[in-house]
């Protein structure tokens, strides 16, 4: 039990460096628009997630209504159902519904990867480990960027504003160059995105994000039907 | 509108999100569609949710610039996530010191 938490904490590591970096970025964004280092930090420890609050934050900054958070919310992250999903086939006996309700929390992305790429089966110490020290990494990077960006000098913190969306890139772009699927689909939703920000501007970003999302995947999935296993890269 | 229900309903949506398949779900997803629209989907809202705002992200168009022909030229060779998104940064801030 004890040693499973562990090796989960020690695999979590990588995971946690590069979210502190990230989550710093994060903080700056946050408090840029308007949030406070605590609001920030609480939206990073209940979220667990970058897209999904940036562009949160972006809503709270324009003043945009509930059901626009709700559903930017549920487009942007729907992604862990499907990594929750394949999770859930992964477990083994001791996750219980009580150790499955706490996990979920922690399904992001990378830790979703490193998890489906453990062989055999998972166990919820080698998971609460992970989460555990990679939640420590998010929330701490969060903090000191929210708190210290506010005393860098500007030149500096402003081009911190950029991170996250480097790190966007850095998901985005290997995938592209070696599926065309992927990179019709990532052309595809940049150039509604562009349409929508220079020419529908009565959308708002959150509703632009959500159609330009759903339309390009809907597209890719209509131009190349993914075969069989072919899903994991 | 207090910034705090924002959170709430921010953390209770993508909660849900990931509870739900994680603790019910049992049957795997059949429809080639909908695999597929799923497999796409966050490829589609990153593409999406960073151009053009990439460009803004530093209050300095040219710097960002800059940061983003960095990201995207360390991206194509498959660096790490946080090498890529410090040279951004870096290149961004460089670039603003002449620009």
């Amino acid at each position: 039990m004890k040693s499973n938490f562990f090796r989960g904490m020690s695999h979590g590591v990588p995971i946690a460096l590069g979210y502190l970096s990230v989550s710093f970025g994060f903080g700056i964004s946050a408090v840029r628009s308007g949030l406070s280092v605590f609001e920030a930090s609480a939206v990073s420890a209940t979220n667990l997630t970058s897209a999904g609050q940036a562009a949160g934050i972006d809503i709270i900054a324009s003043g945009g209504t509930i059901l626009e958070m709700i559903l930017v919310q549920l487009t942007i992250n729907i992604r862990y159902s499907l990594m929750a999903l394949s999770l859930s086939q992964k477990l083994d006996k001791k996750f219980t519904i009580g150790h499955r309700l706490m996990a979920s929390y922690g399904i992001t992305d990378e830790i979703f990867a490193l998890c489906s790429a453990q062989p055999g089966m998972l166990s919820p110490a080698y998971m609460y480990g992970m989460i555990l020290i990679s939640a420590i990494g998010w929330v701490l990077g969060t903090f000191l960027g929210a708190f210290a960006g506010q005393l860098l000098p500007e030149s500096v913190s402003s081009a911190m504003g950029i991170l996250l969306y480097g790190m966007f890139l850095a998901i985005i772009i290997p995938p592209s160059r070696k599926q065309k699927s992927v990179l019709c689909v990532v052309i595809a939703a940049a150039v509604m995105s562009i349409i929508f920000r220079y020419l529908i501007t009565a959308v708002s970003s959150g509703f632009a994000v959500i159609i330009c999302a759903v339309a390009a995947a809907a597209l890719g999935a209509f131009l190349f039907p993914i075969h069989d296993e072919e899903e994991q890269e | 509108m207090s910034t705090a229900l924002y959170i709430l309903v921010m953390a209770g949506v993508t909660y849900i999100i990931r509870m739900i398949p994680f603790t019910f779900f049992k049957k795997k997803i059949k429809s080639q569609f909908v695999k597929s629209f799923l497999r796409y989907i966050p490829y589609a809202v990153l593409s999406a949710m960073t151009i053009p705002a990439i460009f803004y992200s530093t209050g300095n168009i040219a710097a960002a610039t800059a940061g983003t022909l960095a990201a995207i030229v360390l991206a194509f060779f498959d660096l790490p996530l946080i090498v890529v998104a410090l040279s951004a940064s870096l290149a961004s801030y460089i670039a603003g010191m002449f620009m």
